[in-house]
């Protein structure tokens, strides 16, 4: 699929990924045919519940999977090569060099014992051929970057001494080391408070900004969404269920699940509807829960749970993802997708 | 004392006077010397109206859950009182307690540690009817855990399921009907629903409020979620390192928050909105939250507030009516008048 008035070639380009796992309760298909491509300077927002297979899928992007229970197909070309079929050997160097991990939990990413600084410099000397000298000033600098204070002090310290937010913040120092094409975020601010969310937030636009880094930022929080990406990619029991641009996605959703979930959020700017500070009326709910990966329905993956299902097809055909048919006056941008046989007057509104 | 904020409804169901919790911490050593306290709570005054929600944000660490505790006295104040319906309950005798345990509960945030995985649902549910003898014999036990499933919106066949047969909203409805078991007229919901998936809150949010509807319930809303606690609450209190910041409707303190920390917090909840996102001024604290063993001089906010000056190092603002008159909107902040804290207070 190509997304027409995207500049340059993309950073990566995943193609058709399915991924397979085996759990205890059998064998299940977690990600089913996902392919999207990210831009320099692009942020691709992958949002979706639990089972969805959000996080499934950049894991096996990045070969972070057990090959054991795991069985991973399709193409991810990044850098002219396919990551999904190179050994681990070469997968390491890219992991290491060309693309940034940052991850929901840095204390488990970090080594307990290591001081800050090791792990830093020893980041910065598997990519570049300095001493160590120059890496643990180089460390500094990134440290001050990511708006640690104090950073010279910082690297003597170990990831127990500093607070969530500031070893997130490490993290993400670590994945910006060795100034990577594509930083990954796999609900790296979801553990923090918003105060600091806010923080993080504005460096990692900041330093986008500045090198030209694709992101792709996998979040369960719309808001969060709507302040970061460029492209929003909706996942739903291992498919993506809808794509396009932020806007689209946001104020003109194709697909009933999109709007579900955008119907169920609670706003801080909701208006009041009982003079003196009463509070809203009911949130639209969607009825019942996220499907297990291991128990998906026939046909569409959403139509149990589904307040339409307007088409006799929903229950027996899986929909493809083809283009919405925007309604005239509609900014054109990159095309929007979505999977649903739905027609485009039963799915109104959205955010407004 | 400072002044109290008025409440919704007139009848006080639930207050606090000064209430502090310390935890002390000892040193490593042999002789285990005390060497510093957390003040978790640090004097809050607070009242909750009966049949109202109040809304109770804050960061981690800033001590909402042990407020919450505490007027559950789930943790033993260290000094202050807590009254429950005019009764100070710091000070109730044993049986009285068990009484009281009956009319103020807890629903817990994570559904998942909070039911025992070797109980039934209908075991589950009944705890509270066993500890407090209600509904005695068989069949009108039975009836009443049949009737608590479905005003949880449960199916009473359920009774004999363990809870691993439940998804996490289930088995946060499983944990409310146990708290409402016995007829409480108090529940504390601490980040009741911040371990669900989005859709699932959604659910959640709306069945607690028919709940309190139907039941007259009082509820105190603890969360980090500041979109969820402004949709649910009437009022809306801030608590920063062990002190509410600000108190008030919450219509009024999400749209024109006075306090800075409030600013702050409220600046940095990202809207699900694209344009409004793009649009909008952060209000971005530097650092983080001090450790509540080390609290600040004065307003302990003081070392992140971006509108700090001279008196803020020095003087600890009590709360005070800020806002439109009879608002009932109040904030511990000099920047409406200097009003110190009564010296009877820690400095």
């Amino acid at each position: 699929m190509t997304y027409p008035g995207r500049r340059g070639a993309p950073v990566i380009d995943v193609a058709d990924l399915r991924v397979r796992l085996r759990t205890r309760r059998g064998s299940a298909q977690v990600v089913n045919g996902l392919s999207y491509q990210v831009h320099p300077g692009e942020t691709v927002a992958v949002v979706g519940e639990s089972g969805s297979g959000k996080s499934v899928s950049v894991l096996a992007l990045l070969g972070l999977l057990p090959e054991r229970i795991s069985q991973v197909e399709g193409c991810a070309t990044f850098d002219g090569q396919d990551l999904l079929s190179l050994d681990e050997e070469a997968l390491r160097r890219v992991r290491g060099a060309g693309i940034g991990m940052v991850f929901q939990d840095p204390m488990t990413s970090l080594n307990p014992v290591l001081t800050v600084g090791r792990q830093l410099v020893e980041g910065i000397r598997a990519h570049a051929r300095i001493g160590v000298p120059a890496a643990r000033t180089r460390a500094a600098d990134l440290l001050g970057e990511v708006g640690l204070p104090d950073a010279r002090r910082a690297l003597d310290r170990y990831p127990h001494e500093l607070s969530g937010g500031m070893r997130q913040r490490v993290m993400i120092a670590i994945a910006l080391s060795s100034e990577p094409a594509l930083l990954v975020a796999d609900e790296a601010t979801t553990a923090l408070d918003v105060t600091v969310q806010a923080q993080i937030l504005e460096l990692v636009s900041r330093l986008q900004a500045d090198r030209g880094t694709g992101v792709i930022w996998i979040t369960h929080d719309l808001g969060v969404v709507a302040g970061i990406a460029d492209r929003v990619l909706v996942m739903y029991g291992g498919r993506c269920i809808e794509d396009g641009d932020v806007d689209d996605v946001f104020y003109r959703p194709a697909h009933p699940y999109t709007r579900g979930l955008l119907g169920a959020l609670p706003r801080t700017d909701e208006p009041d509807d009982k003079p003196g500070g009463g509070t809203p009326g009911e949130l639209v709910t969607i009825p019942g829960t996220p499907p297990s990966p291991t128990d998906l329905p026939p046909g569409c993956v959403f139509w149990p749970r589904c307040p339409v299902r307007a088409d006799p097809r929903c229950e027996t055909e899986v929909p493809p993802l083809v283009p919405v048919h925007e309604p005239a006056g509609t900014p054109a941008g990159v095309q929007h997708h979505a999977a649903t046989f739905c027609p485009p007057d039963a799915v109104q509104g959205g955010a407004s | 004392m400072t002044a109290q904020p008025a409440p919704v409804t007139d009848q006080v169901l639930v207050a606090a006077r000064d209430l502090q919790v310390h935890f002390p911490f000892r040193s490593g050593g042999l002789l285990r010397r005390r060497t510093g306290q957390v003040r978790a709570v640090d004097g809050v005054d607070l009242d909750i109206g009966r049949g109202e929600t109040l809304g109770l944000v804050g960061e981690s660490g800033c001590g909402k859950s042990t407020l919450g505790n505490a007027l559950l006295r789930l943790v033993e104040p260290t000094s202050g009182s807590v009254t429950f319906d005019g009764t100070d309950v710091t000070s109730l005798s044993a049986k009285d307690m068990r009484a009281l345990r009956r009319r103020a509960v807890m629903v817990f945030q994570d559904p998942f540690a909070s039911l025992d995985p070797r109980r039934t649902v209908a075991q589950t549910v009944s705890e509270p009817l066993e500890v407090h003898r209600l509904h005695v014999g068989k069949t009108a036990r039975a009836r009443r855990i049949g009737e608590l499933l479905e005003l949880v919106g449960l199916d009473p066949a359920v009774v004999d399921r363990y809870p691993h047969e439940f998804s996490g909203g289930q088995r946060q409805r499983i944990g409310i009907a146990r708290a409402l078991a016995g007829e409480p007229d108090f529940v504390v919901c601490d980040e009741a629903i911040a371990s669900l998936d989005v859709s699932v809150q959604a659910q959640v949010v709306n069945l607690l409020r028919r709940l309190q509807r139907e039941l007259g319930l009082t509820y105190l809303f603890i969360s980090h979620d500041v979109a969820a606690v402004r949709h649910v609450s009437d009022r809306i209190a801030v608590m920063y390192l062990g002190r509410l910041v600000e108190v008030g409707p919450a219509s009024q303190v999400a749209r024109d928050p006075q306090h800075p920390y409030t600013q702050a917090l409220l600046s940095a909840v990202p809207v699900p909105e694209p344009e409004r996102e793009r649009r909008r001024e952060r209000v971005v604290l530097t650092g983080d939250v001090p450790s509540p063993a080390a609290v600040p001089s004065g307003c302990r906010f003081h070392t992140r507030c971006p509108r700090a000056f001279e008196p803020c190092p020095d003087v600890d603002p009590a709360l005070q009516a800020v806002g439109s008159v009879g608002s009932g909107q109040q904030a511990a902040c000099h920047l409406h008048g200097i009003v110190p804290v009564s010296g009877d207070r820690d400095p």
